[in-house]
């Protein structure tokens, strides 16, 4: 991307681009990366009037779109009544499911609806590889709402990948996958944030896995990335998207509960700017919060100020960074260049912040598989 | 925003000047303090308008009967190239497209 518009994305927009909502942290599956712990549902999560309060406000703020995850966002009673709500109002609306309440009669009435697009999970390109991630029988169940989105012909539906050290090695069986529903592939970043805390250490690829990565990203435009992989682009050529940390600048997350934090990955109080729930409302948090308004002052590069990538990879993920211990000026620890693993060896044992158990299900965690 | 910015530099045709034009019915505009941010419901897409000007012209461009008037009447003669390519690039990516003929002389504000 060009550098005067990166200059200018990371002084923050008006209003956010698009943003994440996450509408419940209920969830029936137990993923061991969830990145926000979910589990069970929150007391306190927005009621439908308030769900629909912030839907008015993003419409106002002209958000074009929102990506709504969890959770398991479609076991909300009211989770149908919110999408056709965003669509009436001019809201853009991309929902991230596991596919397990995707019925045939549920696709057909999907693929009736307009400006809506759907990321079904799939977390490995067989079911050994996913349920040994997402959880007993989780591939079955989203093969299946494949299969009904597609005989529904809901049209091009994103397959939503995390990329691990087990599923590096299976994107050219992603991509066949995805070609065969006609469907997009979508790759992402797997943090180490809310559960992922504890699995990131033997589930982040390889450096070897992300340098294959990056090229096979680079000859394939056409896959999505939520510019997850930023970091990569210090390896030469920027990968296509923004290279840059959007956090509190072009996206930010709102969470069940109504609090606002930097981007979906930093569920934990350093992140958290504010509430929908607090006088003024979305808008008040995005133009005024003070943790918004630092996001977007100029960075120094820190400890990276001496690597000659930084303007490529610009530092990395903040959330990687602050949830492996690191300085949030310093390298991101799957820096490509080798200067996040000489960081890593540097924290102490349980000195990184931890994300807490969140909303996980205590029965399920403990009957998981190690 | 890969796969949603359209990049930089994407090939474009060339828009005629004799034309009248429009942005796409399914373009959102959002003013920025460096021009806007134009998304398109139908493709996904999203561009950014590098100047507050480029912003008015494409919000306006079915105001005039053909692109070149809109030119002749928002834009200094010296950018008119500049602002040329910049309007093709935005037909390609089919933010804008010729006005259709039973459109003429109607405003569309959806």
């Amino acid at each position: 991307m060009a550098n005067a518009l990166t200059t200018e994305l990371k002084l923050g927009l008006d209003a956010p681009i698009c943003l994440t909502w996450e509408l419940t942290y209920g969830c029936n599956l137990a993923c061991i990366h969830c990145l926000s712990s979910s589990g069970r549902r929150d007391p306190n999560e927005l009621s439908t009037a308030e769900v629909m309060a912030v839907v008015d406000e993003l419409h106002e703020m002209k958000v074009f779109y929102v990506n709504i995850g969890g959770g398991e966002p479609t076991i909300r009673a009211d989770f149908y009544d919110v999408v056709d709500y965003c669509i009436e109002r001019g809201v853009g609306v991309k929902f991230s499911t596991n596919g397990s309440t995707i019925t045939p009669a549920r696709a057909a009435r999907l693929a009736a609806t307009d400006y809506l697009d759907i990321q079904i999970s799939l977390d490995g390109a067989d079911a050994a590889t996913n349920d040994a991630v997402r959880g007993d029988g989780s591939y079955a169940t989203a093969r299946r709402a494949m299969d009904h989105l597609a005989a529904a012909d809901f049209g091009p539906f994103k397959i939503s990948v995390v990329v691990t050290r087990e599923n590096a090695a299976q994107l050219d069986e992603f991509e066949a996958l995805a070609a065969s529903y006609g469907a997009q592939l979508r790759l992402t970043r797997l943090r180490p944030s809310g559960r992922g805390a504890d699995t990131w250490d033997r589930l982040h690829p390889t450096n070897d896995q992300q340098v294959a990565l990056y090229h096979w990203l680079l000859d394939r435009p056409g896959v999505l990335t939520g510019d997850s992989f930023f970091h990569l682009s210090a390896l030469g050529q920027p990968l296509e998207g923004l290279n840059l940390c959007g956090a509190g600048r072009v996206v930010c997350l709102i969470d069940p509960v109504g609090d606002v934090y930097a981007c979906p990955f930093v569920l934990h109080d350093t992140f958290k700017a504010g509430s929908v729930r607090n006088p003024g409302g979305f808008a008040q948090v995005w133009r005024n919060s003070s943790l918004f308004t630092s996001l977007r002052e100029p960075t120094s590069a820190g400890a990276c100020a001496s690597c000659g990538s930084y303007d490529a990879c610009q530092g990395g993920c903040m959330a990687a960074k602050f949830f492996t211990g690191l300085p949030l000026d310093g390298p991101d620890p799957e820096c490509v260049k080798g200067h996040g693993e000489a960081a890593l060896a540097g924290v102490a044992a349980g000195a990184a912040p931890s994300p807490g158990p969140g909303h996980s299900a205590p029965v399920r965690l403990l009957s998981r598989r190690r | 925003m890969r796969g949603v910015l359209i990049p930089p530099g994407t090939a474009a045709g060339e828009v005629r000047g004799d034309l009248r034009y429009r942005m796409d019915p399914q373009v959102a505009l959002r003013p920025e303090r460096f021009g806007a941010l134009a998304y398109h419901y139908g493709n996904r897409r999203l561009n950014f308008l590098r100047s507050p000007l480029l912003a008015t012209v494409v919000e306006t461009l079915d105001e005039y009967p053909s692109l070149q008037a809109s030119l002749d009447a928002l834009v200094p003669a010296a950018q008119h190239d500049t602002y040329r390519r910049a309007l093709s690039a935005l037909a390609t990516s089919q933010f804008i497209q010729p006005s259709p003929e039973e459109d003429r002389g109607q405003r569309t504000d959806d």
